[in-house]
Parts: structure tokens; sequence; C-alpha cells
């Protein structure tokens, strides 16, 4: 069932002598009761704005927003049994952290011994204990940070939204918070959506992840679907690391299929039985079609392409190779130390049954087989 | 500043010196007035030691002028009354249509919003005898003329756009994620706006409040044009020391000593709210 439900939500910002900026266009997306919900994309990509929308600072321009089966799209913001944690941490600052987390609890009205439970409760799972009788202005913005979570967490809400919740703390906290968070919203099926720029941080929290850019929803889908099989060329490219490599090549029939050729070095074969129709159609000869495979599928110290190294990095764990062939410049990761240093040549295989190929309007016609 | 030569703090000294005796010495000046009589102060040249007599103060508090002519009521007292009262009332009335107006100036952007701000700052530019004359028309149409509530609104052009725009630049530096916050726990927009931001501006709207205190004591050609002698404050009721017989400036000295000390008393107390009041909305605004 959906706890949450955007339906056809459009933000246009006015502003006197500028043109309209359009934030959010055609948002549709639905949330289940108890899911975990990341939103992904570069700044200015509308993520913030559908938060404020839910949370009822913006006005949505046109559309509805529903939560637990009521319309809140028009209702005030105390009025929508929505929690939210903000970026700027928005403490307030003649309280101290205690009253702050529990004033988020008084309107509810608790009964005293209720609110310090809950407050100690979440202060310990958010390890904000030693501070709760501090003043905002006295501690980090780590902290401030984690207090502005609690606040949100300790609530009971139908929804609660993280706006960039962990950005201020330091990485071994994050990982520490990040499970304790998750288990907190899992073991009382709470359900949350929150807005990162990280796409660790969107892998290892969320259910499922909706990547925006532009103020369009790409794609809304869990980790490994948006991995394998990206909707589009810009979630190809934003999701993974290092970004997926991306060949502009041209289309000529021929072996029973298409050859996509990226100059005269790079050719791949693709048999038409892999193909759609759909994709069969959109492959017209001469035309140019881009096409992507992922740095981990790049085979290296094999194969017939034959690259220039540029750089060969290894992270203690795996190597990144960056080799120039042609003019254009792969990326391979593999698991294994490679003795090669710049300048030399080496061969990579580029294999056709992992290329992603994406049409002119950067739609996925065809996703690399097993991702 | 312990690092300077002594070169340097000597100079320093010396210049502070010299533009403190260029401030103070009038007020101390005018000090020493108050305790002389017209005779002493007249004489030429003036001396510095005299025999201090409180004359000029009896006379004020008792309302009775002794003048060559013979003697003249003066309602001093009850002009430096009115003085606190018009001055109290119009800062109270500015803060309650000021605060909530620059709270929406602050917040919300609509049409038409940076002009009526700007128009309502703009009537601190307008030379006040530019209106008054307009003013002192339609004041007699509508029979404001000569009430304490016809002054307390004129004393709104003064005291309105400082608090105005000092209000709202402590508005605009409060971020509107701490009421969003508040509201999100299930608070109204107007919960918000008495228990978040009117507290965390407070300190802002203390030196509004203050300075147009000072603004609206100090003005003159209002209630000279717009009030009658019972309802004057002391500034114009100062005038009645030009007597036929001469002016009494003993009488004056104490009359400014006294109406001066409120204001230097209350200023003095709220100096460091003033200074970052004001600084903050210049600023900002």
């Amino acid at each position: 069932m959906a706890m949450l439900e955007i339906r056809n939500v459009d933000k246009v910002y006015r502003s006197r002598g500028k043109p309209p900026v359009h934030a959010v266009r055609a948002l549709d997306m639905a949330v289940t009761k108890g899911e975990i919900v990341g939103l992904l994309g570069s700044s200015g990509c509308g993520k913030t704005s559908t938060l404020r929308m839910i949370a009822g600072f913006e006005s949505v321009t046109s559309g509805e927003i529903a939560l637990s089966q009521r319309r809140i799209d028009e209702l005030p913001p105390a009025k929508r049994k929505v929690a939210m944690a903000f970026e700027g941490y928005s403490l307030y600052p003649p309280l101290t952290v205690r009253e702050n987390v529990a004033f988020a609890l008084k309107a509810q009205q608790f009964s005293r011994s209720e609110i310090s439970r809950r407050v100690e409760a979440i202060a310990r799972l958010i390890e904000i204990e030693d501070i709760l009788d501090s003043f905002p202005r006295a501690i980090s913005g780590g902290q401030q940070q984690r207090v502005s979570l609690a606040r949100a967490l300790v609530r009971d809400a139908d929804l609660y939204l993280l706006d960039e919740p962990m950005g201020q703390l330091e990485p071994q906290l994050r990982a520490v918070l990040r499970g304790r968070i998750k288990s907190l919203l899992a073991e009382r099926g709470m359900t949350a959506i929150f807005v990162t720029h990280d796409q660790t941080e969107a892998s290892a929290l969320a259910d499922r992840i909706a990547v925006m850019e532009e103020g369009v929803l790409q794609q809304f889908a869990s980790e490994k679907e948006l991995k394998n099989r990206p909707a589009n060329l810009f979630v190809a490219s934003f999701i993974g690391e290092p970004p997926m490599n991306v060949l502009e090549t041209e289309v000529a029939v021929g072996d029973g299929g298409f050859r996509l050729s990226a100059g005269a070095d790079i050719v791949f074969h693709i048999p038409g039985d892999t193909l759609s129709r759909a994709a069969r159609l959109a492959l017209e000869p001469g035309k140019r079609v881009r096409v992507g495979i992922r740095p981990q599928k790049v085979a290296v110290g094999t194969g017939d392409i034959r690259v220039r190294v540029v750089s060969n990095q290894w992270l203690g764990d795996q190597s990144h190779i960056a080799g120039e062939c042609a003019g254009k410049l792969l990326i391979a990761v593999t698991p294994n130390r490679i003795a090669a240093r710049p300048g030399e040549v080496i061969p990579f295989a580029l294999e056709p049954r992992h290329l992603h190929i994406f049409g002119a309007d950067g739609t996925c016609i065809r996703h690399a087989e097993g991702g | 500043m312990d690092h300077s030569s002594l070169a340097g703090r000597i100079f320093r000294g010396v210049a502070l010196a010299l533009v403190l005796v260029f401030f103070m010495f009038p007020i101390v000046w005018i000090l020493l007035m108050s305790f002389q009589t017209n005779e002493q102060i007249l004489r030429i040249p003036p001396h510095i030691l005299f025999e201090p007599t409180l004359a000029n103060y009896e006379a004020l508090i008792s309302g009775q002028l002794r003048t060559a002519a013979g003697n003249l009521e003066i309602s001093f007292m009850r002009n430096l009354m009115n003085s606190f009262v018009l001055s109290s009332a119009a800062v109270l009335l500015a803060l309650l249509l000021g605060v909530p107006a620059a709270y929406a100036f602050a917040r919300f952007k609509f049409r038409l919003g940076e002009s009526i701000a700007f128009t309502l700052l703009s009537f601190r530019f307008a030379p006040p005898l530019l209106v008054l004359l307009p003013l002192s028309l339609y004041y007699q149409e509508l029979g404001l003329n000569d009430t304490y509530f016809g002054i307390v609104w004129v004393y709104q052009l003064i005291a309105l756009p400082l608090i105005l725009w000092i209000v709202r630049g402590y508005f605009e530096d409060i971020s509107p994620d701490i009421e969003h916050a508040y509201r999100l726990a299930g608070h109204t927009w107007r919960e918000a706006f008495t228990r978040i931001a009117v507290p965390l501006a407070g300190p802002g709207i203390a030196a509004a409040g203050l300075l147009s205190f000072i603004f609206c004591w100090n003005n003159f050609v209002f209630a000279l044009i717009l009030a009658s002698a019972d309802k004057q404050p002391v500034t114009v009721g100062a005038l009645a020391f030009v007597t036929a017989s001469g002016i009494q400036y003993g009488q004056i000295a104490a009359a400014i000593v006294l109406s001066v000390t409120p204001t230097l008393l209350l200023a003095l107390y709220a100096q460091r709210y003033l200074v970052e009041g004001l600084s903050l909305g210049a600023v900002k605004g």
C-alpha cells in the first residue's frame, strides 16, 4: 500500500524580472509503507524542492501529494504528520539540546516521563547523550546535525524527511549511524525519504533510490537495478564509481546483426537476436548511437583493443587504469595489480554483451547482459 | 592593541580626548549653565568658577518663572510628562504595527513588497516641513489637531520606518528553517511567529524601539504645529523661556538637562543593543 503518493507534481518558481525556474517537472512517485527512499542528484536537480513540497514549505504549482490516503498538499505543515531534519540543522538557539529534541514531542501532548524516556532513547542511539544539556551554539556542526536528526526521528510521524542527514559527520561515525538509523527505521516500520548527493550513502541506507536531474525523475528503482538496468544515459553515467565509459559509435548492418564502430580500432558486433524489436528499429544504419560499458567490465590484458596507459592507480584493493585509444579515454577497474607504466601499450577487451546501448534521446535500448 | 608602540598609544589617547572634548563640551557647558543665574551666564568673559544656584531647577519644577517683567506660569513638568506619554505610546504603536510588518517583508515575497517597504523608509528622507502644511489641514478636517492620538499618529512617520527596517534585518538573519521545524512539530504559523521569531529577534526589536523612542523624544516640529500648549512635549515647551523680558538661559539649560537625562540614561543602558541592532540592520537592509 502506498504511504506517500506524488502525482504529477510540478514546481515553478517565478520571480519578477527573471525567467521562471521549473524546479520539478511532472513528478510521479509512490513510496510504500516502511520503505526508505533516497533522493539522489546533483545540486539544483529539484530534490530539496520535492522534500519541501512534501513538508509544506513550498506550495505545489500543480499536481497532488497524498500521505496515508489523505491529500496533504493544501494542509499547513503542522497538520501533515511529517517530521523533517533540516540541512542547516535549524536548532532553536535559546533551548538546550534536550529541549530542542523534546519540543517536537510537546505539541503531541505526551506525558513528561514519556518525553524524557523518548529523548534519552534517541540520544543514546545517535550518540548525543553527553551534550543533551549544552546549547546549540556550544556544540560542533556534526553534533548539531545529529541533534537535528534526533529531533526528527524522536517524533511519531507518517513520514520522515531527512535533508542531507549526515553531510557533516566524520566518515566512521557516518557509517555507524547509517546502520543504526537504518535498523531504527526498519524496526519501527518508519517510512522515510532522504536527500543526498552521496551515492554510497544512498545505496547503504535506501531500499529504493530516485535519481533526479533538472527537475525530472530519471529512474526510481533499487540500487542494483539502477546499476544493471539504467533507464537512460544520465542514470548510467551518474550511478557507479568510476563512471561508465561512454563511446559514440556509428551504426552499420552486417553479420546477422549490427556493427557499432567508434573509429577504426573499436568495433562491436551486436547479434540481432540480443536486441528487442524496438531496439532493432532504433539502430538505423548510418546513425550515431552511444554505448556504455562499466569500468568493472573492461577486461585488462586480453582483447584486441590496444590502449596507451595514461594512468595506473592501485587503490589497495583494486586498480584503476585509464587508457587512451584513438583519442578516446577508457577506464578499467580490475581487482588485480597490473604492472603497466604510463605510455605502455596494453590490450583491453570490451565485450559486446557488456554494452549498454542508448538511443538518440538517451534512453537505454539494450542493457548489458547480467548487468 | 597592546602591540602598538608607546607613541601610537599616546597619539590615540590625545586624539580620543580631542574628539571627546569636542562632543562633550556643549553638554558640560549646558550643565554648568543650568546652575547659574542669567547674569552669571551673560558675563563676558565667562567664568568657570561661580556660586551654583538651584533657582533654575526650582523655577522649572514649581512652574513659576520669575522674570524682570513679573511672574510667568510655565508648564515644564507637564511638557516632560507629555514627552513621556507621546513617545512611549508612539513606540508602542509602531512596535505593534511594525514588527509583524517587518516579519512579512523579511519572510514573504509579494507583489510590490519592496516598493512598499521602500516607501515607508522614504518617510525618513522627506523633510517634515514638507508634509506639515497639508498635514495640519488634514488634521483640522479630521479633528485630530491638538489630540494625543493625532501626535502619536504623526510620530509613526518617525518610529515606524525605523522599526520596520531594523527589525526586518533581524528577522532575515534568522533561518526560516527554525520556524519550519517548529511548525512541522504541530504548531501553527502564528505560534512560530510569537514563540520563535519574535524572541530570537528580541535584541533587534529592543534596539529599534529604543532608537525610535529617542527620535520621537527629540522631535520638535510636529508637535509645534499640531498641538497646543497643554499637549506639547519638552522640546516645544522650552520655547516658553524666550520671554518678553529676555531669554532665560539658565532655565533653558536646566530644562535641557532635565529633558536629555532620560534618553541619555536609556541610551547608555542599552548601548550594546543599539550598536548591534543598528549595524545589523544596516548590513542586511
